[in-house]
């Protein structure tokens, strides 16, 4: 894996992030918890996509889906908001897996496609009258900010931020150590060379639905948490443009690394807004022309661009003795 | 039965306009074997520019085949920007450059052209046709559809541009070998599902008026059609939109209402693609190992 | 060889390579027009990487001159309307079309209607079995046919220079057999200068007026078909050590 950070390096980091929400303002703690949300959210469509090789334009789905159970639940049923974020990661296994089984026969662009098409649908499942008395409708629920337990003195911003720290590196842990067993050689396998996977007795088929099935259980956990720190669910946050920015960022953090995730979960927090004040009028499409930057001079993602990097300069031929295309 | 005749008929016209952009999509697919991910928004944005020039004073066919050309040369200069570069990424960095290209467009233009919702003219005329049950403009629409999808069929099948076209989407170096200058194939297929997505916009945007998400959901059914059909046929992904249509609105009435429509496409497109993947037309090729 | 003057194809100091990593190391070589030259060598010794450089499929960097003209810096539509046609290996047939559609593509430059009627009604003749298989998909084809077909598809460019790569490969000896008796017809008939890549040495030989031995990208034998073939080193390497 590309990105493996040595341990000094990696103690020095977490030092530092444990100091952050003393010194930072308020929004900006909530912030980087959001952006710890969307790293575990990336971190399965990471393992799903980058190592699996199952691309997925709908994994916002399975964002929403772990959102709203955790806010059911504790909107609904009054369970403590820590206690809703397993039953996100079973449903949202069970989902993925589910839907891994037709995904089966679905390759590359294909796959995006009906992934897509699950991207899109989603808001307007979750407007379903039939479940409005659960799901809230289009005015989606509200939920109420955690307090630091045991009288800590943390504000909730400040607890939260901890709480997902500690989530954060308990799955991060849980996924290095998947992918680094036989598991993970035969995700690799199944991504890389399927026949010869096959041949050596790798069942690709359950390979790839388990793969779908926890891809899909981290990213719902990412929902959970995203939906206790934001204290709101709404159709609407959940459109087609949340599995884009998810997609998105996983591609750019770079695909085949854990670390991609994070780098990802920052570029999707932080470069929207970032864009906004570039152009109040037309964020987007700033976010868009940076993407498309990216991807033309990037397109392994970042982790993979200072490979390219030096690849390009040791490649024995200098770039004047490229061909010339007539256009 | 009146009422069902009436709901298969409103399929039918839904179901051209479907037919319409699952043409585009195939078009870009038969000469470059990539799905557009953009070419709802590509086709909303000639549709604004049409009517742009509408307002500008310009008469109704006049504006059409402006846009037409506009839209072409749009495509064209998007695949020679920025899809050429992509030749050798992989698949997931062009999946992620179609979806940059759909944010960005969808943003431009509701930047150049504001949010609010505005007509479009149709030049069908108001007479009743049809015994009532379709308006002009819907079988005006389906009468384009059915032009649109003859000239794609014979292009490709009969014409020697679309014989390497073919050719180049199929094994770009071997048409190299024989001299195609494969970039221009390439700019001309994109130029011309610009031009068909600008046709369709211009049709639906009478029916469901025109605004920044007009495409959002068509997008999504010309997707279904085109799997339905089989994604590189252009007769079948024109059957695949009128059926589409139908099921839609059949489905939508009776079954699941309104609301989950949507979701009738996603799962279709996934039944499509497990069951039959090369749709219900598509040619699948043989290899000989 | 004679002066680079009459020469179809002249090469120097050819390099190429994939990525970081460098296959030849420089190349000279010439290929007289309306003769046939091959070039021989083991496996992996860049053979098929030199077809791919004069065609620009690959990183170049040297001096390829096609009658006259310098071609080195040319993307490989412009060299192949410049009148040099490329049998790939792998045949590179295009398996959706048809047998029919795949030779009109190799026509697809060509402006002369009569011209093309005539060669195909010629190409017909020299391949029945692909006349029988016209409407076919070519990727039902069976090898030797698909093998037949990219030469045709080749040929219907009227090139100046043809280059085949390993047209042996992988088919059963009578077929290679027709099909190099189909090349000595070619070679007869037509004004075209073959540069052929082969690793059966002695059928190479037998149809060559000329011969290159490439070793790990480099040229360690040229001369005049017989000569080379009489020659001990290739003699035991690559014709089994009989008396030519």
């Amino acid at each position: 894996m590309r990105g493996r950070l040595s341990s000094v390096t990696l103690a020095g980091l977490l030092a530092a992030a444990c100091v952050l929400p003393f010194v930072l303002p308020g929004y900006m703690v909530f912030q980087l918890t959001m952006v710890m949300s969307y790293a575990l959210a990336l971190l399965g469509l990471n393992l799903l996509t980058g190592f699996n090789g199952q691309i997925s334009l709908g994994h916002g789905a399975f964002f929403a889906l772990g959102a709203y159970v955790a806010a059911m639940l504790m909107e609904l049923a009054g369970w403590p908001y820590w206690a809703t974020l397993p039953v996100a990661a079973l449903l949202g296994g069970l989902l993925g897996f589910l839907f891994g089984l037709p995904a089966l026969k679905l390759d590359g662009v294909y796959l995006a496609l009906a992934t897509f098409a699950l991207g899109v649908a989603t808001p307007q499942l979750l407007k379903y009258k039939g479940l409005e008395a659960w799901t809230g409708g289009s005015q989606g629920l509200v939920l109420v900010k955690p307090e630091a337990p045991w009288g800590l003195p943390l504000d909730g911003d400040q607890w939260l931020y901890f709480f997902s720290l500690a989530v954060l590196l308990v799955l991060f842990a849980i996924a290095r150590n998947l992918l680094r067993g036989a598991a993970g050689l035969k995700l690799l396998a199944v991504r890389d060379h399927p026949i010869a996977a096959q041949a050596m007795g790798v069942d690709n088929a359950r390979v790839k639905t388990i793969t779908f099935g926890i891809s899909a259980a981290y990213t719902s956990v990412g929902g959970a948490l995203s939906a206790v720190v934001v204290q709101f669910v709404a159709p609407d946050s959940f459109s087609v443009f949340l599995s884009i920015s998810l997609l998105v960022g996983a591609v750019v953090g770079g695909l085949s690394s854990l670390s991609g995730a994070l780098y990802g979960a920052f570029f999707i927090q932080f470069v929207p807004q970032f864009a906004e004040q570039v152009s109040k009028a037309a964020p987007w499409a700033v976010y868009g022309a940076i993407l498309l930057a990216l991807m033309l001079v990037w397109p392994t993602g970042a982790a993979g661009g200072v490979a390219r990097l030096t690849a390009w300069l040791t490649t024995w031929a200098t770039p004047r003795n490229t061909t010339r295309s007539k256009p | 039965m009146n009422a069902f005749l009436s709901q298969v008929m409103a399929g039918l016209a839904t179901g051209g306009i479907y037919a319409s952009l699952a043409l585009a999509l195939v078009m870009i697919y038969r000469s470059t074997h990539h799905v557009n991910f953009a070419q709802g928004e590509m086709a909303m944005f000639s549709t604004f520019i049409a009517s742009l020039l509408v307002q500008a004073g310009w008469p109704y066919w006049a504006a059409f085949f402006a846009t037409v050309a506009i839209a072409f040369v749009m495509g064209a200069a998007i695949e020679v920007s920025l899809i050429r570069r992509l030749r050798h990424a992989p698949v997931l960095a062009i999946v992620v450059v179609f979806v940059a290209l759909l944010v960005i467009l969808h943003s431009l233009a509701g930047w150049l052209f504001g949010y609010a919702i505005r007509s479009f003219p149709s030049p069908f005329g108001e007479a009743k046709v049809a015994g009532g049950l379709l308006s002009p403009h819907q079988l005006g629409a389906i009468g384009i559809t059915l032009v649109m999808l003859a000239l794609v069929y014979l292009f490709f099948r009969y014409s020697p541009l679309g014989l390497q076209m073919r050719a180049t989407a199929e094994n770009p170096v071997s048409s190299q070998l024989v001299g195609v200058r494969v970039s221009r194939m390439l700019a001309l297929g994109w130029g011309l599902a610009g031009a068909i997505g600008a046709v369709a916009g211009m049709m639906i945007a009478p029916v469901v008026f025109l605004d920044v998400h007009m495409m959002s959901g068509v997008l999504l059914y010309a997707f279904a059609a085109a799997v339905l059909g089989g994604v590189s046929s252009a007769p079948g992904a024109v059957a695949g939109g009128f059926i589409v249509g139908v099921l839609e609105n059949l489905l939508g009435t009776y079954v699941v209402g309104a609301e989950l429509k949507l979701s009738v496409a996603l799962v279709l497109i996934i039944i499509v693609l497990v069951a039959r993947p090369t749709g219900l037309f598509g040619k699948a090729t043989v290899v000989r190992v | 060889m004679s002066g680079a003057g009459d020469m179809l194809l002249d090469v120097r100091s050819l390099e190429a390579g994939y990525g970081a990593t460098r296959v030849l190391f420089g190349i000279d070589l010439q290929v007289p027009a309306g003769s046939v030259t091959a070039l021989l060598g083991a496996n992996g010794a860049g053979k098929t990487s030199t077809l791919r450089a004069l065609c620009g499929l690959i990183r170049r960097q040297g001096r390829i001159t096609l009658a006259g003209e310098r071609i080195d810096g040319l993307a490989t539509e412009e060299i192949v309307r410049r009148g040099v046609a490329h049998v790939p290996d792998g045949r590179g047939t295009f398996t959706g079309l048809t047998t029919e559609e795949n030779l009109r593509m190799g026509a697809c430059t060509r402006r002369d209607k009569a011209g093309v009627r005539a060669d195909f009604e010629r190409f017909y003749e020299y391949f029945p079995r692909l006349h029988e298989r016209r409407h076919q998909q070519a990727g039902t084809l069976s090898g030797g046919e698909q093998q037949m077909l990219a030469i045709a598809r080749a040929l219907m460019l009227r090139p100046r220079l043809l280059l085949m790569d390993e047209p042996s490969f992988g088919l059963a000896p009578k077929v290679v057999q027709d099909i190099f008796r189909i090349m000595q017809r070619v070679r007869s008939e037509q004004q075209v200068a073959i540069l052929l890549v082969e690793q059966n040495a002695s059928l190479a030989l037998d149809l060559a007026d000329h011969a290159y031995l490439l070793e790990t990208g480099r040229i360690v034998l040229a001369g005049p078909a017989a000569a080379v073939r009489k020659d001990e080193a290739v003699r035991n390497a690559y014709l089994g050590g009989h008396p030519a």
